[in-house]
């Protein structure tokens, strides 16, 4: 079994955050795992993906090769699109329908969701608003990994919630509670598509 | 023994710890910084008051690793790829002292140009100085490679370069390394001037002896641990020559298990007779390799004419760019299905500086002078600021390598052009501005020069940067008149003030220095996170 996730966004929302918590679980799984990240200047508010290959096997490429990844999880719609090329016929689109305007060109908000709402398997969830309404602003990132939960068929639910005590433990319980339930927040609302 | 989940960067500076290194001496370059970092961080390096500060450019980092060296400590050098242009002198010149502790020089090439002006690629260092390289395809082997390494480098009584691509420097893999590091290796300083002191007599011995140790290179690069050649399960197959992470896409092709001859490179000098083998099997190769065409250009120069060899110059694979595995899928005959295409509302998103940045407060200050100026032109160097070739700015005309900016500014000055301004950063300025800005001062060139201080090296993740508090001596101590000093603080609401000293200084026919100080947003506030969170603890 193997599942290839394509993490995206725009520098700085914290696509990296997300792959730690699924890498840790898959670590902690047994798993093999390869992630492949871009530093430098890319960060700088511009587009950034990460190639995240989860597998009980062995995993040769560091990066996902086109039309076979499982996965695109996004924080950002224009971001999501920007990789469809890699999906696979079958595969998932997870994003944020919250869209990020740090350009003057971005596209209209109708024609990006016409275009995710054409694709066989998308779950669309605005992360941002309900990171506001729960008052946890720094956890739509989680909240999106949430959405994801139910399609990351290599890992449990308890796995990943596992996880996010493991990762965040060192800021103490407060912040553990707080992402578990933006977790949770996230994985309730992938339900209601 | 244990297992560990690290970057490709990290697996290096891991398997440099472990194999007793006395330090690391560096200058950030995305993708190497990692290395250094990682040892900066780790609480061995701690304990063991490992050298890992950083130095002011590569050139002076490559010189103090040789140093050290010739103390008779194991270490390492890092940078990427174009630091090693900077580095050359001391790279190149090295392999004729040769070394006492072993000494690794690590250097981290960008095919694809992420975040770098060119895709050099850093293997041709190695076969013009005729050094040994390693060139790893994964993150376990850059670790194993380390200990490899440094005994290879002792052995041989020669620096050794590793090749890594961003691919690897910045892919995360689980690493299996040992539980308990190696003591600090340490020899006897060195004491032989006939063989580091390079006047001609001595350069002539030693060229000669190193040209005639090249067989015994080649010998050990064909029994390299993770070199080794694979047959195909049926005859008269195609061969593959993969280097480095090469393979691993040749790999991942799982249809394609068994129906080619592989030949998997991870040290040169290229092991010709393995290459000969992997020939006569094959009916063709083909050669995977990310990077230029180094290794296709040696094995055609080695093989009959008419033997076909394919790979980045035949177009069988892009002559440009990083190596993908659907290019390298499609090139071994299986080329990937595309179910979706981008659509056509997808608009790039380039990187832009930071909202609240003092770069843009210079630009924006520089962009109202200039008006004024029809003539103006305005040289920049490398950093975040280079960004400012970017909308809404669009302020900068040229950026060539680090330091250009001052010395590119004093040439066009020299042929005429007014006004010539230069952009630098601080960390750019010590790492190689500072001479040029000595030539221009014994000149008297009229140029004004913009060291764009924000107190770090930011572009790649705000390092510490060399001259921070010391600007102004130094350009005192080059000559710059103290007048011509001037520090400003990037903010808008002194734009005023900003712009009328830029005026000021760009009537003056002379070499005057602008100094917009602030700190870096994104270094101010990770500080503030750390204070705040070290109030609640």
């Amino acid at each position: 079994m193997k599942q290839d996730i394509i993490l995206s966004g725009v520098g700085g929302q914290g696509i990296l955050s997300i792959a730690t918590i699924i890498g840790e679980a898959a670590t902690q799984a047994g798993l093999t795992l390869k992630q492949a990240e871009v530093h430098g200047m890319s960060q700088r508010g511009g587009d950034v993906q990460s190639n995240l290959r989860l597998s009980d096997g062995d995993i040769a490429s560091d990066l996902i090769t086109m039309g076979t990844a499982d996965m695109i999880l996004s924080l950002e719609p224009m971001e999501a699109l920007r990789y469809l090329p890699y999906l696979n016929k079958e595969g998932w689109v997870i994003t944020s329908s919250a869209p990020f305007k740090n350009i003057p060109d971005y596209p209209q908000d109708q024609s990006l969701a016409d275009e995710l709402h054409a694709l066989p398997h998308v779950v669309t969830v605005d992360v941002e608003a309900l990171a506001r309404e729960h008052a946890m602003p720094k956890c739509a990132n989680v909240i999106l990994l949430g959405a994801a939960a139910r399609y990351l068929n290599i890992l449990t639910v308890e796995q990943l919630r596992a996880s996010i005590a493991r990762v965040f433990g060192s800021k103490g319980d407060a912040v553990v509670e707080m992402n578990q339930r933006a977790f949770d927040i996230g994985h309730a609302a992938s339900e209601l598509k | 023994m244990e297992k560990k989940l690290l970057l490709g960067d990290e697996a290096i500076a891991l398997g440099a710890i472990h194999a007793g290194i006395r330090g690391v001496y560096a200058y950030p370059g995305t993708p190497s910084t990692e290395i250094t970092e990682y040892i900066q961080h780790h609480p061995l390096a701690r304990e063991r008051g490992l050298h890992s500060t950083w130095c002011t450019n590569e050139k002076t980092a490559v010189e103090a690793a040789l140093g050290a060296s010739y103390a008779g400590a194991r270490v390492i050098a890092c940078m990427k790829h174009v630091g090693l242009n900077v580095a050359a002198d001391a790279f190149v010149n090295s392999a004729l002292t040769g070394v006492n502790g072993g000494m690794i020089v690590i250097v981290a090439d960008d095919p694809s140009m992420h975040s770098s002006q060119n895709e050099q690629d850093s293997r041709f260092y190695g076969k013009f100085s005729l050094m040994p390289v390693l060139e790893p395809s994964t993150q376990q082997e850059a670790y194993d490679m380390m200990e490899y390494g440094f005994e290879l480098s002792e052995r041989e009584k020669l620096p050794v370069l590793m090749r890594i691509v961003m691919r690897l420097a910045h892919s995360r893999a689980a690493v299996t390394v040992k539980s308990e590091a190696d003591p600090l290796q340490m020899l006897p300083c060195a004491k032989d001037p006939a063989g580091w002191v390079l006047l001609p007599a001595n350069s002539r011995r030693k060229y000669a002896a190193l040209i005639e140790q090249q067989p015994r290179l080649e010998q050990l690069a064909s029994q390299a641990p993770a070199t080794r050649y694979e047959p195909a399960n049926v005859p008269q197959a195609t061969g593959i020559l993969a280097c480095g992470i090469g393979y691993n896409y040749v790999t991942e092709v799982k249809e394609a298990a068994g129906q080619f001859n592989v030949l998997k490179v991870t040290q040169y000098p290229m092991p010709t007779e393995l290459v000969r083998r992997l020939a006569q099997d094959s009916r063709e190769i083909l050669v995977v390799e990310d990077g230029q065409p180094f290794a296709e250009e040696i094995i055609r120069g080695m093989l009959s004419a008419d033997y076909p060899v394919k790979g980045r110059l035949t177009g069988d694979l892009p002559r440009t760019g990083e190596l993908t595995p659907d290019a390298v899928a499609t090139a071994m005959g299986h080329r990937p299905q595309r179910y979706f295409d981008v659509p056509k509302s997808v608009v790039g998103r380039p990187p832009a500086l930071c909202q609240g940045c003092g770069h843009r407060d210079v630009y924006t200050a520089l962009n109202e002078v200039v008006k004024d100026y029809p003539n103006a032109r305005i040289f920049a160097d490398i950093g975040c600021y280079t960004l400012g070739a970017l909308p809404p700015f669009r302020a900068i005309d040229t950026c060539l390598d680090m330091g250009a900016s001052i010395t590119m500014a004093k040439g066009a000055a020299d042929a005429g052009v007014f006004p010539a301004i230069a952009v630098i950063g601080d960390s750019t300025f010590t790492h190689s501005g500072m001479t040029g800005l000595l030539d221009a001062v014994n000149d008297k060139a009229c140029i004004t020069v913009v060291i764009s201080d924000n107190l770090t090296t930011a572009m790649t993740g705000g390092q510490d940067s060399a001259g921070t508090n010391k600007f102004e001596a130094i350009c005192l101590g080059l000559g710059v008149e103290p007048e011509h000093v001037r520090v400003v603080v990037p903010l808008p609401k002194n734009m005023d003030d900003i712009t009328r000293v830029l005026r000021e200084e760009i009537e003056y026919n002379g070499v005057s220095v602008i100094i917009p100080r602030r700190e870096c947003i994104q270094t101010l506030n990770r500080k503030l996170k750390r204070k705040k969170a070290e109030k609640k603890s």
